[in-house]
């Protein structure tokens, strides 16, 4: 067959919002995701994922797009690809969230089952922003699973001193558990992002 | 890393992190290295959104937000084809796309450009692209606007656009320009891609035989995204 050439990226600059999150931000344009990903029934534990993304000068990005990607709480992707159907039909395993202009960001979903044996539980995380010509590829993995993170292939290829950046620290507050993950672009405590 | 399903992203023709030109490059992106990963089911799954997600005016921008007419400027058709590697179709995939109206001026409340909205634009549409991974958008010409990366920096009218492909790997967000644009040599976003070859991928063509008479130009911009290695299975 002819090989035809990936098409180049370029950034998603500073004016996405009423594109990509309009609902969110206040636009008359419907979102076809946001930051609210699991409706009351959905089966698992019910989690908000927040944090706050900084430029390498320590100063929050108020025009990032973070996304996210992620199994149920039985480990299945809903109808994630043409072989790995299954999974909840509430639950899109999909959000979406512009940062506000403190860099903050949130999700509302559930705890990730693990994918399968020897897979920690995780979630697939891509950021973008105005400056950001190549979307970047992080993970979240949890604080509380610190067996099954230990014998995880991927997070074990971090170098033990830059793992930290990937795992999220568990609070409980009255509205239920709080996971924190914050996302340094440049810096002594750089998140780690993949080459995937 | 080998073994992948989904091909390496293909840094000969995507830009670099930092782009010294663009500079809001130097302080938002990795200085250290990128760490190879061994794709899971994370990457080569992704999200799936059936036509029914769309509204009926999703792809026309002219209409999608008109209150009380057209919305000023050219009035244009946007089509291609969504493809991988090997030229196969990709089916089914979201396509979102966002621009400036006719003035060069974003409905964003950010953005302070000294240029007109337009009531009954706002700029932003979606397209499941069909089984032979075609799309097609009507919308208005975007023009140029200026922006403060430099003196006098002023982009070359473009759209962005958003796919996902089949995959979290395949994941691509880009933008289209438009053929004869004065200011491409002067704008360090598009000149980071660093093969002038990529750069013109970006650069939709002109098409009179997709041209509708008495109606509307039309622009032709096909998008390729990563593919996937073939497997034994596949051979």
């Amino acid at each position: 067959m002819a090989d035809f050439k990936q098409t180049p990226a370029q950034t998603l600059g500073p004016f996405f919002a009423y594109g990509l999150t309009p609902e969110q931000s206040g636009y008359a344009h419907k979102e076809i995701a946001g930051n609210i990903m699991a409706a009351p029934g959905v089966p698992g534990e019910h989690v908000r994922i927040e944090g706050q993304i900084l430029d390498g000068a320590g100063a929050p990005i108020d025009d990032a797009m973070i996304e996210i990607w992620q199994a149920d709480a039985d480990g299945r992707y809903p109808g994630g690809s043409r072989d790995e159907a299954g999974g909840s039909l509430a639950f899109s395993g999909f959000g979406r969230c512009g940062s506000d202009d403190e860099g903050g960001f949130w999700f509302a979903t559930i705890k990730p089952g693990a994918i399968g044996n020897g897979h920690a539980p995780h979630i697939g995380v891509i950021v973008q922003a105005r400056g950001i010509l190549n979307h970047a590829f992080t993970r979240i993995y949890f604080a509380e699973e610190s067996d099954a993170n230990s014998a995880d292939p991927i997070l074990q290829s971090v170098p033990a001193d830059r793992q930290d950046t990937l795992i999220a620290v568990r609070s409980e507050t009255p509205a239920g558990p709080v996971y924190r993950f914050d996302i340094y672009m440049q810096g002594d405590d750089e998140t780690v992002f993949f080459d995937v | 890393m080998t073994n992948n399903p989904y091909k390496p992203r293909d840094w000969q023709i995507h830009p670099p992190s930092i782009y010294a030109d663009y500079k809001s490059t130097a302080l938002r992106n990795p200085l250290k290295p990128l760490i190879p990963i061994r794709q899971s089911l994370t990457e080569i799954t992704g999200p799936v959104y059936g036509h029914d997600a769309l509204g009926p005016l999703d792809h026309d921008l002219t209409k999608n937000a008109a209150k009380n007419g057209e919305p000023i400027g050219e009035r244009i058709i946007v089509t291609g084809r969504v493809m991988d590697e090997d030229g196969r179709p990709v089916p089914n995939t979201l396509i979102e796309i966002w621009q400036a109206n006719a003035a060069g001026r974003y409905i964003h409340v950010k953005e302070v450009h000294d240029a007109p909205l337009d009531p009954n634009f706002l700029g932003a549409g979606r397209f499941m692209s069909d089984e032979s991974g075609q799309y097609r958008f009507i919308t208005i010409k975007p023009g140029s606007y200026p922006w403060g990366n430099h003196h006098n920096a002023w982009r070359p009218a473009h759209i962005h656009f958003s796919l996902f492909g089949p995959a979290f790997a395949s994941r691509l967000v880009t933008q289209m320009y438009f053929e004869g644009d004065p200011t491409f040599a002067y704008d360090p976003i598009f000149n980071s891609i660093p093969d002038e070859a990529a750069r013109q991928r970006l650069v939709a063509k002109f098409s009179l035989d997709l041209t509708e008479p008495e109606w509307a130009h039309a622009y032709v911009f096909d998008i390729v995204l990563r593919g996937r290695h073939a497997t034994p299975m596949e051979a």
